[in-house]
């Protein structure tokens, strides 16, 4: 019994120092925690800045999307805090778990803290869900990068960084049918997912538009994307010479190196959430040498904005950032070209932002890191021009 | 007062279920007409009281019937997207939204009791481990059928269709299911007073089936069912009829559940909410009902709660699990277990001298 006890206080103790750790290692690195955004900068006093909140995975099987965002604004708040303007922020981030549910609650925590503006969601079904309560409680929500239709739809003051997914669809099968990529497609798509399932059903329904002949279509899960050789084989025997991969880079960097290893080489030709295969761990870039994809962003461009912002997040995150953060350093400035332009001061009531942030967005130009001449329309998607990018020697290409 | 110390343990236990739900719900709303309550807490209500009655049906499985069913969340996903159809199609007809909650809870937890003897009779017949993969094959089919399933609703009335949508609706229709995207656009209408009123009709029927001559049965077949058998017990009637109730409440939380999100996914119901609900089970404590009253709402909020050691959160969470487990099982409290016997003992025997 005594050692039971022992036990269990020696696990309380440990509970409490890492939760000590835990508020050092934040303060230290991550600017992205409420307090730390104002003690970082010290320029951001109570009251004078607008509370900026956001909720996205930070711990689970979908983390990585969700700390770059969270990492990406919080690059873009520390900027504008130490230049000192008008306009500053006060960033708080809320983890969801990539869970509808926990994003309510998530959302909730962040309404009892005074968010008045919100980042709302990373994921799709998580920003879906709190978009709902955006709308009811008013509060303005520019997602970065939750692109299913339904996130904005119905809602008048949620606005997306991101493409949504039926314009990945429909512009991935124009470009493939404008520039001739392909005869014969195969389409491999992760169909309980609702990022990948949105860009298949518009590519397909374009592709027939166009006149593309897509060969054989076949599907995995989530607890199925460790083999595609049933798929790849498949695609093969239909004789493909163009595979589409409306999928996350994780997965498609399994579908390459397998394809490899049997043989088989089509064009690939990716979205999106392609960004990033060349930083999987293990993966063996030379595969990806000629993959195609449409993204907004690419880290290796060489204009000014770029090279700082990815200078910086790797100074201070360890890695290449991927488009998801390049989007939340986007909405957090274009929130700042928004909130200057308006005149609106910090101790307006969110619905009062919500009203002036509805009109701003609706009426002004945008250029950020994800692209230029950004305009939004009154549905709150964005009008941007997805860049086609090649793959070529271990880089991305503009195509 | 001196009836209450007059009841047997089970009586007492189940006043004290009521009592904690009633003063629970009592409290709260208190607090919230008061206006001391954040919006984080509110937001919580309704998940706590669709887990609460969750955790209630699994534990008359498997701490009364004493089987182990991992396929739980695969019941309250038939009664969520059930419940969704019911309430969506009933939008324009039944303008009241309480009536239509009810409505969609009621088709929920029929359509999951439904699932539960088409599960259970084949299962029924199989024991412990087998009887547990059973299950858990179980909710992984309800989930992977919900994701390829394409209900939509126009004039005309409702369209199904299997793996891609085959149908094309009406002008003004609207998909209801929409394969693995899920539902969206669901309207909010499960409230605080509702969940309160279904976690009570939980507690009454489960309370009263145990207590009664078919619990007694039951729980003969969780502790020797050669006995019981022997003694002319029906051991796969009494094993479907626990299996099956505790499916339908599963079925009418998922209802209540799905009716507080603007959207929910197949996904949501997977394994792990299984696994969650099971927990909540374990640490109330086996065919204790108000250990899992307690329980559900203690580890629902308590995440929630953590949100200030930020990064931390799930650690420490995970922590608190395996401390909270290993004083169920330590001698610590066995002992106060032990003395609360020994008073109740103790009273009786003096009880009985006064009586005398």
């Amino acid at each position: 019994m005594k050692k039971k006890l022992s036990m269990l206080l020696a696990g309380a103790i440990l509970a409490t120092t890492l939760a000590a750790c835990g508020g050092n290692s934040t303060g230290g690195t991550n600017g992205g925690s409420a307090a730390d955004a104002g003690a970082d900068t010290g320029t951001a006093a109570a009251g004078a800045a607008f509370k900026l909140g956001g909720h996205g995975p930070l711990t689970g099987g979908a983390a990585i999307y969700g700390n770059a965002v969270k990492n990406g604004a919080s690059i873009a708040v520390e900027e504008i805090n130490a230049a000192g303007g008008a306009v500053q922020f006060d960033l708080k981030f809320e983890d969801d778990e990539h869970d509808p549910e926990k994003a309510a609650n998530a959302y909730n925590a962040l309404k009892d803290w005074g968010m008045q503006l919100s980042l709302s969601g990373v994921t799709s079904k998580p920003a879906e869900a709190t978009s709902a309560d955006h709308y009811s409680d008013r509060i303005f929500a520019l997602t970065p990068s939750a692109s299913a239709v339904a996130v904005t739809e119905g809602k008048d003051n949620v606005f997306q960084m991101c493409f949504a997914d039926p314009n990945q669809g429909t512009a991935s099968a124009q470009y493939i049918a404008d520039q001739k990529l392909g005869t014969k497609i195969a389409i491999i798509y992760k169909n309980d997912d609702v990022y990948s399932t949105g860009i298949y059903e518009k590519f397909t329904a374009e592709a027939a538009a166009k006149g593309l002949e897509i060969v054989s279509t076949t599907t995995f899960t989530s607890s199925s994307q460790t083999d595609f050789s049933v798929q790849l084989n498949e695609a093969k025997n239909a004789g493909a010479d163009l595979l589409f991969l409306p999928i996350y880079y994780d997965a498609a960097s399994l579908i390459l190196t397998q394809a490899n290893a049997m043989g088989y080489a089509p064009k690939f030709f990716g979205v999106d959430g392609m960004d990033g295969i060349l930083t999987v761990e293990g993966f063996d870039t030379a595969l990806a040498e000629g993959v195609m994809l449409l993204t907004p962003f690419n880290a290796d461009a060489e204009d000014e904005l770029t090279r700082s912002f990815v200078t910086k997040y790797q100074e201070k995150y360890g890695e290449v950032p991927n488009q998801f953060a390049a989007d939340a350093y986007d909405c957090v400035y274009a929130y700042k070209q928004a909130l200057e332009a308006a005149g609106c001061t910090p101790d307006m009531t969110a619905e009062a932002l919500c009203e002036a942030m509805t009109a701003q967005f609706t009426s002004m130009t945008f250029n950020g890191l994800t692209g230029e001449n950004m305009t939004w329309d009154a549905t709150g998607a964005v009008a941007k021009s997805p860049k086609g990018m090649i793959i070529k020697n271990g880089a991305y290409v503009g195509m | 007062m001196k009836k209450i110390k007059n009841l047997s343990k089970n009586g007492r236990d189940s006043l004290l279920c009521y009592a904690i739900v009633i003063i629970a719900f009592v409290a709260v709303q208190a607090v919230t007409a008061g206006g001391g309550l954040s919006s984080s807490m509110k937001g919580l209500l309704v998940p706590i009281c669709a887990y609460i009655v969750m955790a209630v049906s699994l534990n008359l499985t498997v701490g009364i019937l004493g089987e182990l069913s991992l396929g739980h969340a695969g019941c309250m996903s038939v009664g969520a997207f059930a419940g969704i159809v019911v309430s969506t199609s009933l939008t324009d007809s039944v303008g009241a939204a309480p009536l239509r909650l009810a409505a969609a809870i009621a088709v929920g937890g029929v359509l999951a009791a439904v699932a539960g003897v088409i599960v259970g009779v084949p299962v029924l017949r199989l024991k412990g481990d087998y009887l547990a993969i059973v299950t858990l094959a179980f909710g992984e089919i309800i989930k992977n059928i919900v994701n390829v399933l394409y209900i939509g609703r126009d004039a005309s009335g409702l369209h199904f269709s299997i793996l891609s949508q085959k149908f094309e609706l009406a002008e003004g229709g609207k998909m209801i299911i929409n394969g693995p995207m899920g539902v969206s656009g669901v309207q909010k209408i499960a409230s605080f007073t509702s969940g309160f009123v279904l976690i009570l009709l939980t507690l009454f029927i489960v309370l009263n089936l145990i207590n009664s001559r078919a619990g007694r049965a039951i729980m003969s077949l969780r502790d020797n069912q050669i006995a019981a058998d022997s003694i002319g017990i029906p051991v796969t009637h009494y094993k479907l009829m626990a299996f099956v109730i505790s499916a339908a409440f599963a079925g009418m939380a998922g209802a209540l559940y799905a009716m507080n999100f603007s959207t929910v996914t197949a996904a949501k119901f997977d394994f792990n909410t299984s696994i969650l609900v099971l927990v909540f089970v374990v640490l109330g404590g086996l065919g204790n009902i108000w250990g899992s009253i307690i329980a559900a709402a203690l580890l629902t909020v308590l995440p929630e709660l953590l949100r200030a050691v930020r990064d931390y959160r799930m650690l420490i969470y995970a922590v608190l699990l395996i401390a909270l487990m290993l004083f169920n099982n330590s001698s610590l409290k066995r002992r106060l277990l032990e003395k609360r016997g020994m008073r109740q003992m103790e009273k009786l025997e003096r009880a009985g001298k006064g009586g005398a």
